[in-house]
C-alpha cells in the first residue's frame, strides 16, 4: 500500500471572466479521504502533478456532513456533495468541475442566491402571529409528521436545478427545490393560508409548467426527497387554482 | 439618542437569527452578517433534541429539574440566574418552534414526543428525527426571510466580521467586515451588535464542528478589550466518527433510544463483531454507571471510553473505537427516530448501523466557554451583546446533550430586545466613532498580509495547532503537557509571521481569509491551554489526572481572560459564581444524585 496515490483534475477558473484551466494533482492516499480532504490536503501543499506551485482551490463547504448544503459541485460528471464523494468509491482520475447552470464566482465557488429569491417569491414560511407565548401549536398527527418530515430535509443544495434540463435562462424555471417547498408549507396547518398565493406564483413563466418530466431531480437528490411526487402533487394544485382564478373573473 | 437604532447581528445560526427575530418583531431593523448563507450555518449539524421540561410523559418533570439537571451537569459552574431563567422558558420555545412549523416527532395522538438523553432520567427531549439543528433553523431562517421579504432584515452573506469599531470613551460603534468574494474591506457602523458566532473547534483541527466555527470573531474582540471566559471548558463528545476531514457526530440520541457502548472483554477478539456473546461483551457504562447507564453526561462517557480504550486496553483492533450498537432496536423504529444519522454513518464509513454496530471515538465537540456576558447577554464592551456558543454562560463545565439548542434560542431572545433597549438610549457617536482608524488599521493587517514574503503555509501551522491542542487540551490535561502547548503556539505565533500566502489575488481569496482567522486562533487558543493549566482541580470537562477532585474553595469561579497584549498572551482573573438557587453538592453519576 505504500506511495498509492490519488489522481484528482480540478477545473480552475479565477474569475467569473477569466479563462478555464484544468489543473492534476496527485496526492498520497488516505483511508477514508473524501474530496474535500484531498482539497485541504491542496490547501496546505499547492502544488500540481507536474510540480508546478498554484494556488489552494475556492470552494463553498461548511459542515462535510451532507447536511449544510455548501459543498455541491460536479464530481466525475455527477452534481452531487464533495464532502461525501469518498475517493475509494470514484473512478480516477476525479475530475471536478463547478456546477454549470449558476454564475460562477471561482474555481468551485458558485452563486447559488437564486435559490433563496424562489424561496422567498413563494413566501416559504409560516406566518406566526408573534414570538410570544401562545400555547401549543397544531395537533399533527405522526403520519401527516412522515410525510412533511422528508420535505423539510432539503438542505438547497442545488444539485435538482443543476440536473434539471428545462433550469435554464430560457425558461426561468424555479426548479424542483422551491416546488417541493411549496408543497410542505401548503401541507402545514398554519402555512396553508398563503397556499393560493404560492400556487399563483407557480403558475406563471418560469412555474411549474417548465417542468419537462426528466425526473433527473429525483435521482440526482441526495436527501432522497420525493420531488417528482411533490412536483405532480403541486402541478395539480395549480392547475385547478388557475381553473378557481378562472372561473371568478 | 437614536429613533431609528441600527443593529448587527453577528452570525446567522439559531442564536443570531433568534435575536433578528425579536428585532424584527419589536420594529427594529437589523443587519445580518454571516460567513456562510444563513441557512448553512453550523446548527444543522445539531442532531438528538432540544430539551424542555414539558412533562408530556406523566413522569412528573419540571423546569426547577431541567434547571437542576442542567446546573449538577455543568458541575456548578454555570452562573445560576440566568440557567434558571432558560429552563422556565424552554416549554415556550419549543411551543413556538412547534407553531413556526418544525416537524417535530409525534405521540399517536398527535402531540409532541419526547425521548430520553444523557445528564437525566427525564423523557424532556423533542425531536424532530435525527435532523432537529436543520429542523430549527430551518424556521427561524424561514421567518427572518419573512422580515427580510418586508425590509427590515438585510442580509450581508459572504462577509467575515473582523473587528468592532469601538469610540474613544470604549463604546461599540459598529464593525468592519470583509467581503469574501470582492475582498472588499468596509465599515458599518450601529448602535449595538450582537455577536452570535458559534464554537472554536477549528482550534482543535478536526472536531465535529464545521468548517466555520474557527472562533475568529471572537478572539478578535477578546483581543479589542473582550473578556473571555472558561476558555479550558471544551466538550469532547464520546461518540463521533473519526474522517480525514473532520469528526462526525453520532448523536447521544442514538443512546437516548437505547443504543448500548461496548468492547469485547477480551482484546483483540477474532471473532466477528456478532457472534461474540453476550457474556463476554463489557457494557462499561452501564456497569460503572447503573443508574443513567449509557446516558452518563458527556465527560463521563468519554473518560470513560478513555479509560477502556488507553488503561484496559480494549479498544477495537488496538485503534481506540469502541462499539455504540443498535442493532438490538429494529428497523423501522431506526428509521422513524434516528435515519438521519444512521446515514451519515452508512454514508462515510459504508456499514449499515442496523445491521453491525459503529465504531465510535471521542471527538472535541462543543465550546462551553466563550464571551464573557452580563446577565442581559452584554460583554464588557458596551454595545456589544453575544449569544449563543460564542459566549459563556448556560453550561458551566459541561453541557448537557439538548441544551445547546434551547440556550442558543434563549440567548438570542434574550439580546435581541436588550440590544434594542441600549441602543435606543445611547447617545450618538462623536464624529466617526472611530470608523477610520479602525478602517486603517483592519486595511494596514491586510496588506501585511498580503505582501508578506516568508515560507510557511498557514493550512500547515493550523495542522500543528490541532495537533498540539488535541493532544494536550481535551480529555485529560497535564500541566507539563499544558505548559508544552503553551510554548508551541507561542512558536506558531512565531512562525505566522513568516506566513507566505501562495494566493495574493484580490477576489475570493480563502487563503487570506483562513490566515486572518488562524491568528485569532492561535491567540484564542492560549486562553484556552492556560486556563486550564492555571485550574488546579477537576471539574465537569475539565480533568487532571494529578488533581482529580473539584476543589470550589478555590475553584468555584468564572475564568476571566483578558489581553494583555501582542506577544503577552492573557491575563487571568476570576469571579465568583452565582449560586443562589442551588447549592454545590458532589456530582456523581454512579449514585443517584
Amino acid at each position: 500500500m505504500a506511495n498509492r496515490t490519488v489522481a484528482i483534475e480540478i477545473k480552475r477558473q479565477a474569475s467569473p471572466d477569466s479563462p478555464s484551466v484544468w489543473e492534476k494533482f496527485e496526492l498520497e492516499w488516505r483511508p477514508g479521504m473524501n474530496v474535500i480532504s484531498a482539497m485541504m490536503e491542496i490547501a496546505a501543499n499547492p502544488v500540481t502533478a507536474d510540480g508546478r506551485p498554484t494556488t489552494p482551490i475556492t470552494y463553498d463547504s461548511n459542515c462535510l456532513e451532507e447536511i449544510c448544503g455548501s459543498c455541491a459541485m460536479r464530481i466525475n460528471g455527477k452534481a452531487r456533495m464533495a464532502c461525501s464523494a469518498l475517493v475509494d468509491n470514484l473512478e480516477q482520475p476525479i475530475r471536478v468541475e463547478p456546477l454549470s447552470k449558476f454564475p460562477l464566482v471561482r474555481d468551485l465557488q458558485v452563486d447559488r442566491s437564486v435559490l433563496f429569491e424562489n424561496l422567498m417569491a413563494v413566501k416559504a414560511w409560516v406566518p406566526v402571529d408573534g414570538t410570544y407565548d401562545l400555547g401549543s401549536g397544531p395537533r399533527v398527527f405522526p403520519q401527516q409528521q412522515e410525510a412533511n418530515y422528508p420535505l423539510s430535509n432539503c438542505i438547497s443544495c442545488t444539485c435538482c436545478m443543476e440536473v434539471c434540463p428545462q433550469f435554464n435562462e430560457a425558461t426561468g424555471f424555479v426548479g424542483a427545490a422551491t416546488i417541493a417547498q411549496v408543497k410542505l408549507f401548503n401541507n402545514h396547518p398554519t402555512g396553508k393560508v398563503f397556499k393560493e398565493e404560492r400556487l399563483r406564483a407557480l403558475a406563471g413563466d418560469g412555474g411549474i409548467q417548465e417542468c419537462g418530466f426528466a425526473q433527473n431531480c429525483v435521482e440526482a437528490c441526495p436527501k432522497q426527497i420525493p420531488l417528482t411526487d411533490a412536483i405532480s402533487d403541486i402541478s395539480r394544485d395549480v392547475l385547478i387554482q388557475k381553473a378557481k382564478d378562472l372561473l371568478r373573473t | 439618542m437614536a429613533a431609528s437604532p441600527r443593529i448587527i447581528v453577528v452570525g446567522g445560526g439559531l442564536a443570531g437569527l433568534a435575536a433578528v427575530i425579536k428585532i424584527a418583531e419589536a420594529g427594529g431593523t437589523v443587519d445580518l452578517f454571516s460567513i456562510v448563507p444563513v441557512k448553512r450555518s453550523h446548527s444543522v449539524c445539531a442532531q438528538g433534541g432540544i430539551n424542555a421540561a414539558k412533562n408530556l410523559k406523566g413522569e412528573g418533570d419540571t423546569t426547577d429539574q431541567h434547571f437542576d439537571d442542567t446546573i449538577y451537569g455543568g458541575d456548578f459552574l454555570a452562573n445560576q440566574t440566568p440557567v434558571k431563567a432558560m429552563c422556565e422558558a424552554a416549554p415556550a420555545i419549543i411551543d413556538l418552534l412547534d407553531r413556526m412549523g418544525v416537524p417535530f416527532n409525534r405521540t399517536p395522538e398527535g402531540l409532541l414526543d419526547f425521548r430520553r438523553f444523557g445528564g437525566t432520567l427525564y423523557h424532556r427531549t423533542a425531536f424532530a428525527g435525527a435532523t432537529t439543528g436543520q429542523q430549527l433553523l430551518y424556521a427561524l431562517d424561514e421567518q427572518v426571510r419573512r422580515y427580510e421579504a418586508e425590509g427590515k432584515v438585510k442580509k450581508y452573506e459572504g462577509w467575515e466580521f473582523l473587528s468592532a469599531i469601538i469610540d474613544s470613551k470604549g463604546v461599540a460603534r459598529g464593525i468592519t467586515a470583509l467581503d469574501l468574494r470582492s475582498m472588499e474591506l468596509r465599515a458599518f457602523p450601529a448602535d449595538a451588535i450582537i455577536m452570535a458566532t458559534g464554537g472554536n473547534g477549528a482550534l482543535f483541527g478536526k472536531s465535529t464542528n464545521s468548517v466555520a466555527c474557527t472562533g475568529s470573531a471572537q478572539a478578535a474582540l477578546y483581543q479589542q478589550g473582550a473578556f473571555y471566559a472558561n476558555g479550558e471548558f471544551i466538550q469532547v463528545h464520546p461518540t463521533c466518527i473519526p474522517g480525514e476531514d473532520k469528526l462526525r457526530l453520532m448523536s447521544e440520541s442514538a443512546r437516548g433510544e437505547g443504543g448500548r457502548v461496548w468492547v469485547p472483554r477480551t482484546a483483540g477478539d477474532p471473532r466477528p463483531v456478532k457472534q461474540i456473546p453476550e457474556s463476554e461483551r463489557w457494557y462499561f457504562l452501564e456497569e460503572w454507571y447503573p443508574k443513567y447507564g449509557n446516558l452518563v453526561p458527556r465527560d463521563v462517557a468519554t473518560r470513560a471510553i478513555h479509560k477502556v480504550v488507553y488503561e484496559h486496553g480494549l479498544g477495537l483492533d488496538g485503534q481506540p473505537m469502541v462499539y455504540l450498537d443498535l442493532t438490538h432496536i429494529d428497523r423501522e423504529t431506526l428509521n422513524r427516530k434516528l435515519e438521519g444519522i444512521l446515514e451519515i454513518y452508512e454514508k462515510f464509513v459504508g456499514d449499515d448501523p442496523r445491521d453491525v454496530p459503529m465504531k465510535i471515538f471521542p471527538g472535541m465537540h462543543y465550546t462551553m466557554g466563550g464571551l464573557w456576558v452580563d446577565f442581559n447577554q452584554m460583554t464588557n464592551i458596551p454595545g456589544i451583546f453575544a449569544a449563543g456558543e460564542c459566549e459563556y454562560q448556560y453550561h458551566g463545565a459541561n453541557r448537557l446533550g439538548a441544551n445547546s439548542l434551547v440556550s442558543c434560542i434563549f440567548g438570542g431572545f434574550v439580546s435581541g430586545p436588550n440590544a434594542l433597549r441600549y441602543a435606543k438610549n445611547l447617545p450618538a457617536a462623536e464624529g466617526d466613532g472611530g470608523a477610520a482608524a479602525e478602517l486603517t488599521r483592519q486595511t494596514e493587517i491586510n496588506h501585511k498580509l498580503i505582501s508578506n514574503e516568508g515560507t510557511e503555509n498557514p493550512f500547515k501551522l493550523w495542522r500543528e495547532l490541532g495537533q498540539t491542542m488535541t493532544e494536550h487540551a481535551t480529555v485529560i490535561r497535564y500541566n507539563k503537557g499544558l505548559k508544552l502547548a503553551d510554548q508551541k503556539i507561542v512558536d506558531l505565533l512565531a512562525r505566522y509571521k513568516k506566513v507566505n500566502l501562495a494566493d495574493k489575488s484580490q477576489w475570493a481569496n480563502t487563503s487570506f481569509a483562513f490566515a486572518r482567522q488562524l491568528k485569532n486562533m492561535l491567540e484564542l487558543s492560549r486562553v484556552v491551554v492556560q486556563g486550564a493549566l492555571l485550574r488546579d482541580e477537576s471539574r465537569g470537562a475539565h480533568y487532571k489526572p494529578d488533581f482529580p477532585d473539584r476543589d470550589d474553595e478555590k475553584f468555584l469561579k468564572t475564568t476571566k481572560a483578558a489581553f494583555a497584549g501582542e506577544g503577552a498572551g492573557p491575563r487571568f482573573e476570576y469571579e465568583d459564581v452565582d449560586t443562589q438557587f442551588i447549592k454545590p453538592r458532589p456530582r456523581r453519576y454512579d449514585a443517584t444524585k
